[in-house]
């Protein structure tokens, strides 16, 4: 793959977080391995899905690739460029390329500012549009783009629905026109009636800038909805990358598998249907399982897989696994995926 | 009392609530049934009144102020009149409750097994010696490994999965008759989410339990529920066996539900079809039918006229309460299941029913 096509490539990626005991002493007894040692790229254009459970990190892979976090280790390229130490200018730069549209959208608004100045305070951080006049026209287009009614210019966060919010979010995120679009959890705050408009807005205006986008969710369903590349994480680590249509037609790696076989199908003629259900607790991201970190809960875990680490390697099916023994066409039935193909 | 009356039934049930803004009007005359060893699901969004519907069941919307009328009986006697002391011995006894957030649902500086221990206390003279050996037993039975051991942690050193296990052997303790589980799973990852409702549903052959299930997602109630509710604010717009909910919904809240979800099974490209709007005000709640406003098929007098939940006419336990006509229903949900979008459908529903 040539690096132009890629916007973002994330390298070996790392974050730890230390634990600390004492207070006024503090000294480091360990560390959450929330992320140890990702890679990827994300396309231009192209909307790429992260899905895992509670702890996989994929919440603190979003945050590296903002620069809200520092990397422990490993690197970060965008167009190019290394940023994962950028500081001063060159971040207050790449932070402009680079927008986040948040869960929860109660908390990520002021409540005392309005909604002009809410969507309008990039262009403020950025010194751009300095014209008051022009701001308010840009900051109501932006707000027409995204389905909300350009004459609430003046309301509060707190007249709004969680759904109108969330456009709120979108609006602002767009606002400077950013390369990168990250969408953490986007819908998993909001009613089920109401999740399918920011899905569509997102994919409208996917569709019609050729936004770049990493979307993370632990619905696989909607990843699947809207993503083009998906990238499945479990304790830290990738255990399958590669695109939509490949990996829920045919997953490979058996947490995948274990995964799509957990969402329930909304069609009750599918009850009854035989599907073993994973055992057990995803283990702490403190104490992770030495070698394949799945091994403790595989259903195919043999000697191999608690001694040597299995590396992301190419499938004839289309993902990347990391895994020694992939599932094969046969096994599919038998864990309970619902095939497509 | 005969063998087909309900463990559970639900008569024109109102909870209102005071409130600083008016009066909230959460539960707006509703009737279920639940019989025993099946399971009912309640689906809607939030504020659709589904979870004050259940808390009133135990007799737990009282102390806020709520005005309650209609009648819930429950083996026979009606739970709004009772007493408290009386209700207080059906309550952890005969029904149990489980809750979406296990975390706030038992005390952090207690023990699970001592609190397990308490609940069996509550209802059964039996010695503390007997009454911690059951809630080993019982943190057995919902699937905790090392049971002994994991009775003398506290609720932090469980995990997610965990408490909810617990809470559902805090459920149990006394073999209810009627489980009530308000979104028990939505807290979950998709694989705890699949062993809780693997673990439910063993639980119900092995007891022969009565569930009621409330939850926003559709997924869970295929997969658990027999029969389906559909609420929305405040009412029941739609209930029935649940395989005919999804194959022959009635209501259009029930096809907008259906059709704004993306689903593993359905063609990847196939767009969503969002219910415009967001769900209404209970202190003012529209008028006529409640979902007229987001409803694309309303018609002016739709507004006027409050609809009620009646039999379609080939399926008498199939019920809805919509103001379109049957035949229309039928065609606009058959445009719809081709992948039209409600407006292409309303024009093919208009031109066959011109030509009929």
């Amino acid at each position: 793959m040539s690096s132009t096509e890629a916007l973002v490539q994330a390298r070996d990626l790392v974050k730890h977080f230390p634990t600390t005991r004492g207070i006024v002493f503090r000294r480091k007894i360990g560390a959450v391995r929330a992320v140890d040692g990702v890679s990827f790229e994300v396309r231009r254009g192209e909307t790429l899905g992260i899905v895992g459970e509670t702890g996989c990190g994929k919440s603190t892979t979003a945050k590296l690739l903002m620069r809200l976090l520092d990397a422990t280790a490993g690197e970060i390229i965008f167009e190019g460029q290394d940023i994962t130490r950028a500081k001063g200018a060159q971040l207050k730069a790449i932070r402009r390329e680079v927008q986040m549209i948040f869960q929860d959208p109660y908390s990520s608004l002021n409540p005392r500012k309005t909604i002009g100045s809410i969507i309008g305070e990039p262009f403020a951080i950025h010194g751009l549009e300095r014209d008051r006049d022009q701001r308010k026209r840009t900051v109501q287009g932006l707000m027409e783009m995204v389905g909300l009614n350009p004459e609430h210019y003046n309301r509060y966060p707190h007249e709004f629905s969680g759904g109108q919010r969330q456009r709120i979010g979108v609006a602002r995120a767009l606002a400077l026109k950013p390369r990168l679009l990250i969408a953490d959890e986007p819908v998993s705050a909001l009613d089920v009636s109401i999740q399918a408009q920011v899905l569509n807005l997102l994919r409208d205006l996917q569709r019609s800038f050729g936004l770049t986008l990493v979307f993370i969710a632990h619905d696989l369903s909607v990843v699947r909805h809207m993503c083009d590349r998906v990238a499945v994480m479990y304790l830290g680590k990738i255990v399958e990358i590669g695109p939509a249509e490949a990996l829920y037609d045919f997953p490979r790696h058996p947490y995948t598998g274990a995964l799509l076989s957990a969402v329930p199908a909304v069609d009750p003629t599918r009850r009854g249907l035989q599907r073993p259900v994973l055992s057990g607790d995803v283990p702490s991201p403190a104490n992770p399982p030495g070698a394949c970190r799945f091994h403790t809960r595989c259903p195919k875990a043999q000697e191999l897989c608690s001694t040597q680490e299995p590396l992301l390697r190419e499938q004839d099916s289309g993902t990347r696994v990391a895994c020694h023994f992939p599932l094969t066409h046969e096994e599919l039935p038998t864990i309970g995926v619902r095939s497509a193909g | 009392m005969s063998a087909a009356e309900p463990l559970l039934r639900v008569e024109d049930l109102r909870v209102e609530f005071p409130s600083e803004d008016g009066v909230v009007h959460a539960v707006d005359g509703i009737s279920y049934q639940v019989h025993r060893g099946r399971t009912l699901g309640i689906v809607g969004e939030s504020g659709s009144g589904k979870t004050v519907s259940s808390l009133t069941t135990l007799g737990l919307t009282r102390r806020q102020g709520a005005s309650i009328s209609g009648r819930i009986l429950f083996a026979g006697r009606d739970l709004v009149t009772l007493p408290e002391e009386q209700l207080r011995a059906i309550r952890g006894n005969d029904i149990a409750m489980i809750f979406q957030d296990p975390l706030s649902a038992l005390h952090p500086l207690y023990r699970v097994g001592r609190q397990l221990a308490e609940a069996v206390r509550a209802h059964q003279d039996v010695s503390k010696a007997t009454a911690r050996a059951s809630a080993v037993e019982l943190l057995g039975l919902v699937g905790i490994p090392d049971p002994a051991r994991r009775a003398e942690e506290y609720p932090h050193e469980f995990s997610g999965g965990m408490r909810q296990r617990a809470m559902i052997a805090m459920a149990l303790v006394n073999e209810p008759r009627l489980l009530i589980a308000d979104e028990p799973t939505t807290a979950l990852d998709v694989t705890v989410q699949a062993q809780i409702l693997a673990l439910m549903e063993r639980l119900q052959r092995e007891l022969g339990m009565a569930i009621v299930i409330i939850t926003h997602d559709l997924g869970v109630v295929a997969e658990m529920a027999d029969d389906i509710a559909v609420m929305y604010a405040g009412r029941i717009v739609e209930t029935a066996a649940a395989p005919l909910v999804f194959s022959e919904p009635e209501h259009p809240y029930t096809w907008g539900l259906l059709k704004s979800i993306p689903t593993l099974d359905r063609p990847r490209e196939e767009d969503l079809v969002p219910i415009p709007g967001s769900p209404p005000s209970l202190i003012h709640p529209p008028s006529g039918c409640h979902f007229h406003p987001r409803c694309p098929y309303a018609q002016p007098e739709h507004s006027r006229i409050d609809p009620l939940l009646v039999p379609v006419p080939t399926e008498p336990s199939h019920q809805v309460a919509c103001l379109l006509e049957g035949d229309e229903r039928r065609r606009l949900w058959a445009a719809l299941r081709a992948g039209r979008t409600p407006e292409q459908a309303l024009a093919d529903a208009g031109e066959t029913g011109a030509l009929a």
